[in-house]
């Protein structure tokens, strides 16, 4: 084959390996190949397999593909797994040190579906320490850096798994979304990323940040590549609580099945997502799509849904509330790391502590822990409760008009490593246009609405009421057929 | 507004160790993220229930049935410290 296997959609790969024109031992050394020459300059991985178990892999599946025995929608296809989800026996650090050498002892329900569809696990790609973050330089292992510029970054906090896409290190990947941390790297490295309707995707073995707010999110090139990814991570499992027990239809069939009825779909631009804070190139950027789609025949509306402004605050009064509690199991007792002191529990348990995590995540948990402690929880916490039933009273009431809603994934192109780092709030910033989703539940894509004159990446946010992925994916799928931009891998 | 008194107060709560260095640059910060917190001091909620999460759903059950858990080795795998069978924790008294 004249095209290399890693430039190749992932539907690609699946089709070529089942016709028997690519062997999986190829298209597996092909993908080391490519790690080998990015890698070093891209970081997008913590952990990766060694050689000789992936190639090894790769000749088992081979033979049972000879023998007829290939069974699975990912037979053969390697794909990077974000390293907050368990893998059994496989290195999982959520970004930290404090889980620098934590060996899960199970799989997650995710990563067993993949097993189970016969996708290869490539290994576990780089993020913010505990998902904290929109950089992915809070990560204990060194920044991932912008395949389409290396001096940038990726968006985080699943910045590893969207630069692995971008830099043609592996053809599909899994992130995780609490406040945007799958559509905010997609936004920044011209790839597809979907943040699914709370409880559609199994939660057990991601390691948690933000319970109430976080989704296992498919990662890939094109929309169909994510909607393949979506049918095998979409099923109840009686190991979440939260997870449901709805019907899910076949992702990719619902593309074909809806892609002629869509013009009938009704869509709104959200005014506030266009306004504060959101850089012109990325307006102007995102209103050329909106201005196709008005092309194309669809009646677009402008809706504004003012309490959104309060979305950012309550969203991380929530976030970091959850997390204070969350992260409390961390006392260096059953896993990870432990202060090398000695003393009474308290003081091994801080020490540890103190040492173990990151600045952000002390900020983080030192704020949640004040917004839930004494005198302060009515105030904050149990407010931010309130404001987001608000926030999803807003929302429903738009989906009873509007199908989709639009706005762009990001309020600037991919910034520098090391230009927002040092303050917070500026970095907080960023997650301006994507914690709506969480915070209300509903699904969220991000698809690549362009490039700045730059030649920095942006991103189209697309949003659907709960359970809507079907239209969500066809919509989105049609726009990148409009804007032509698929499957685009940074030369690096 | 958080004082350092304050902060000293938290990071004993969530049990973690600043150092003094840590502590001038936190206590701007928090003061920071405090202020940017306030924002939704603006929004009216009179009876407006809160919303702790957003799953379609209300109860789960399950019937009782025990299963097999981790084997030991695996699950003492990652500690830090064990003995017998145990994990080790530092002392608690």
């Amino acid at each position: 084959m004249s095209v290399k296997a890693y430039r190749l959609e992932a539907l690609e790969i699946v089709r070529n390996i089942k016709e028997g024109n690519l062997s999986i031992t190829d298209v597996i050394e092909e993908f080391l190949e490519r790690i080998e020459r990015v890698e070093k300059k891209i970081n997008a991985f913590i952990t990766l397999r060694s050689k000789d178990e992936l190639l090894q892999e790769a000749k088992i599946k081979d033979r049972l593909l000879k023998e007829g025995k290939a069974r699975g929608l990912l037979f053969g296809l390697p794909i990077a797994i974000k390293d907050n989800i368990s893998t059994r026996n496989l290195r999982t650090t959520c970004g930290s040190k404090i889980l620098y050498n934590y060996i899960p002892p199970y799989d997650a329900t995710v990563v067993k579906l993949l097993k189970e569809e016969g996708a290869i696990i490539l290994g576990k790609t780089n993020m913010d320490e505990f998902a904290m973050g929109s950089s992915t330089e809070t990560s204990f292992f060194g920044p991932t850096r912008n395949p389409w510029d290396l001096e940038r970054v990726p968006g985080g906090s699943s910045g590893g798994s969207a630069a692995a896409l971008a830099s043609g290190e592996a053809p599909l990947a899994l992130g995780s979304d609490t406040g945007g941390s799958v559509r905010a790297p997609a936004s920044f490295t011209a790839t597809v990323g979907l943040k699914p309707t709370y409880g559609l995707v199994s939660r057990y073995g991601l390691i948690a940040y933000a319970n109430s707010l976080e989704q296992i999110g498919p990662m890939g090139r094109t929309v169909r590549d994510v909607a393949l990814l979506l049918n095998v991570i979409s099923k109840h499992d009686p190991y979440d609580g939260t997870s449901l027990k709805v019907k899910r239809p076949d992702y990719l069939e619902s593309i074909s099945k809806l892609y002629n009825l869509h013009r009938k779909v009704k869509i709104a631009v959200v005014k506030e997502m266009f306004e504060e804070g959101v850089s012109r190139e990325v307006v102007a950027i995102v209103g050329s799509v909106v201005n196709k789609l008005v092309d194309e025949g669809f009646i677009v509306d402008e809706i504004s849904i003012p309490i959104i402004k309060y979305a950012l605050p309550t969203y991380y009064i929530i976030a970091m509330s959850e997390a204070s509690s969350n992260l409390a199991r961390y006392d260096g007792v059953r896993y990870g790391f432990r202060a090398n002191v000695y003393g009474d529990w308290n003081e091994v348990f801080s020490e540890t502590r103190g040492n173990g995590f990151g600045k952000e995540v002390k900020r983080r948990i030192i704020m949640g822990t004040f917004a839930l402690s004494a005198g302060y929880f009515d105030q904050y916490y149990l407010k931010a409760l309130k404001v987001r039933t608000l926030i999803i009273r807003e929302f429903k009431k738009a989906f009873e008009k509007y199908s989709i809603l639009i706005s762009p994934t990001m309020p600037t192109p991919p910034f520098k490593l090391g230009e927002k780092i040092a303050d917070p709030l500026a970095m907080y910033m960023s997650d301006i246009e994507t914690v709506t989703a969480n915070i209300v539940g509903i699904p969220a894509i991000s698809i690549p609405a362009g490039f700045t004159k730059g030649k920095l990446p942006v991103g189209i946010q697309l949003m659907a009421n709960y359970l809507k992925e079907d239209l969500l994916l066809t919509m989105a799928a049609f726009i990148e057929e409009l804007t032509g931009l698929r499957n685009l891998i940074a030369e690096v | 507004m958080i004082t350092e008194e304050l902060m000293d107060h938290l990071a004993w709560l969530a049990r973690i160790k600043l150092t003094e260095d840590e502590k001038r640059e936190f206590l701007r910060d928090l003061n920071r993220v405090l202020e940017f917190f306030n924002e939704i001091d603006k929004v009216n909620v009179e009876g407006v229930e809160p919303t702790t999460h957003t799953a379609l759903l209300t109860n789960v059950l399950r019937d009782d049935v025990p299963r097999k858990p981790l084997p030991q080795a695996e699950v003492l795998y990652n500690a830090p410290e064990k003995e017998n069978g145990y994990f080790k924790a530092p002392k608690i008294l």
